[in-house]
């Protein structure tokens, strides 16, 4: 017993793994909690996009020897406004817009990058996170853009909940439609900045929608959905920290790898929508 | 479909939900169109169309798919702007409007997502709750009773998805009782159901009536139209006829709606009218 705790509690005693187990419970607990309205709304490409195209903005700060966080923030913040005019008003389709921009940014960053002598060890991080190289100043940055995050849910919970499940109702009811569409895209680019230094620009997408995914095909109710969904994402943080520490994983990648596990196990075994019922659904018809 | 920008001065000021229809005009008609015409992306599609109704009247509008039945019920919705003519709902521009209820077509919903039947009901009084405030004790009394009133009363805590077609209609239905709504829209909600249950929602429709509530059904069933309703709009992308079941059904206006789909038989007492376009295709104008 007092081995396994010994075990447990080892990495803690490093003040960066400390850091580290903070950011990522923060990255775990409100990226997810936003995701499950990207997985309801079908907007994972959106999130894809808008976490590539913060690059360019990360590798100018990270050049001129700013906070990482606040060049992501910025570019965040222009990603989401620009994204959300794309899908407004283009005579190609949104998809093949948002897809041209998302690329061609993705591209200017790593250009960039590559005139850099540490060009390898730099792309790596950002691509794939720095877990253990998150510093206090950092976690207060992410701590407060959570705050944001979670206060901003809440208090427009209802509002949200219309504008994803009937446009149309949102509409009627003269809801502010275009500012809470923004809004949403904007708290995407808070997340997706919180998110970039535990798991990297390449893997954020993951903290997106697997652990909404997973809590979608258990639960009933969005209240439900978003509780499954934190608990799944902090939880698997932690269980990738210590894949990390102990198997040398890199950590971003290892709570990937967590997160997507639990989803595989869920989608086989749950009774009510997963593989299970489709096959059930399939030899019925 | 983009719902369509609501004019600037269309913004729903705040004395809105507090005052209750503060822009209703007496004696005016329920809703009033002049010359109203709508384009998309340049091309036609819906001219030349004005009505009168007034409150408690019920009116259907038929004609072939494509012939603009969502376009005209999105124009009197305020969700989509005319490109000519007036729109009043009693006696002001719809945007204004909370009291305007849209149940869209069965396909645009997505009953995979985790609301239960009574939440999806008291989204109709989010406007009426107001922002930062949640539902009281009142609004969910309000929203048992406007189920109770459809014959849902049991069904709160399941999931949409758990529902038949004609009990997921009635949720919308609740949805609309719940908003207090005056001019209520349904988007084909016979689509799909037999005929004790559309017979059920007829009778609602009826309820509603003898509240003075004004009703706008588009639909398919050209003899439900005849039978059930104090007006039929026939609509082919222009409006042919608006009236008396008996003098819109005509020989003619038919012809002109329906070109080669559709065979008149005289058959002693009436007409016999024989129709192949059905249902379920999603309306491109």
């Amino acid at each position: 017993m007092t081995g396994l705790l010994a075990w447990l509690s080892e990495p803690f005693s490093y003040p960066f793994m400390v850091r580290g187990l903070w950011a990522s419970l923060i990255v775990g607990i409100v990226v997810p909690l936003l995701g499950t309205y990207v997985v309801l709304r079908g907007m994972a490409f959106f999130g894809d996009a808008m976490a590539h195209i913060v690059l360019p903005g990360v590798v100018i700060a990270y050049l001129l020897g700013w906070p990482i966080t606040l060049g992501a923030l910025v570019a965040g913040v222009l990603a989401a406004l620009i994204i959300g005019a794309i899908s407004r008003r283009t005579r190609i389709r949104e998809d093949t817009a948002i897809g041209v921009v998302f690329a061609g940014a993705f591209a200017l960053g790593v250009a960039m990058l590559s005139l850099q002598r540490s060009y390898a060890v730099d792309l790596a991080h950002i691509l794939f996170g720095n877990l253990l190289g998150v510093s206090n100043s950092d976690l207060r940055l992410m701590a407060v853009l959570s705050g944001i995050v979670l206060l901003t849910i809440g208090a427009f919970y209802k509002e949200f909940l219309v504008m994803s499940f009937d446009p149309t109702l949102a509409a009627t009811l003269r809801l502010p439609v275009f500012i809470l569409q923004n809004a949403l895209l904007v708290l995407m680019a808070l997340v997706i900045v919180v998110s970039l230094q535990t798991v990297g620009v390449a893997l954020i997408l993951a903290m997106l929608v697997t652990p909404g995914a997973t809590a979608y095909l258990v639960t009933r109710r969005l209240p439900s959905m978003m509780a499954v969904a934190s608990i799944l994402g902090a939880a698997s943080a932690i269980c990738g920290l210590y894949l990390s520490f102990y198997w040398n994983f890199a950590s971003g990648p290892a709570i990937v790898l967590v997160e997507t596990a639990v989803f595989v196990v869920v989608f086989i075994m749950a009774p009510s929508r997963g593989w299970r019922r489709s096959s059930i659904l399939e030899k019925r018809g | 479909m983009e719902p369509g920008n609501p004019a600037p001065g269309n913004a729903v000021s705040m004395s809105n939900w507090v005052i209750k229809h503060a822009t209703h005009k007496d004696n005016s008609p329920a809703i009033r169109l002049e010359s109203v015409a709508v384009q998309y992306n340049g091309a036609p599609a819906l001219f030349e169309v004005s009505l009168t109704l007034q409150p408690g009247e019920r009116a259907a509008i038929v004609g072939p798919n494509g012939a603009g039945k969502t376009s005209l019920m999105q124009v009197i919705a305020g969700t989509l702007r005319p490109s000519a003519g007036s729109v009043e709902i009693f006696g002001h521009r719809p945007g204004g409007h909370v009291c305007i209820a849209y149940l869209p077509q069965r396909s645009q919903i997505d009953w995979e997502f985790p609301v239960t039947v009574r939440e999806v009901a008291m989204m109709g009084r989010i406007r009426k709750i107001g922002l930062f405030r949640w539902p009281t004790r009142r609004d969910w009394g309000i929203v048992d009773d406007a189920l109770g009133r459809v014959g849902l009363s049991g069904f709160q805590d399941r999931r949409i998805a758990e529902l038949s077609g004609g009990e997921q209609q009635k949720v919308f239905l609740a949805q609309a009782l719940a908003q207090e709504a005056e001019v209520i829209l349904l988007d084909e909600p016979f689509n799909g159901l037999d005929m004790p249950t559309q017979g059920s929602i007829l009778d609602i429709l009826d309820e509603l009536r003898a509240a003075r509530v004004t009703a706008i059904v588009a639909t398919h069933d050209l003899n439900l139209a005849a039978e059930r309703f104090d007006r039929v709009l026939l609509l082919q992308r222009r409006l042919i006829a608006f009236g008396a079941p008996a003098q819109v059904f005509t020989r003619p206006n038919l012809m002109l709606a329906y070109g080669g789909h559709v065979h008149v038989l005289p058959d002693g007492e009436g007409l016999m009218i024989l129709t192949d376009t059905c249902c379920e295709g999603d309306e491109v104008a």
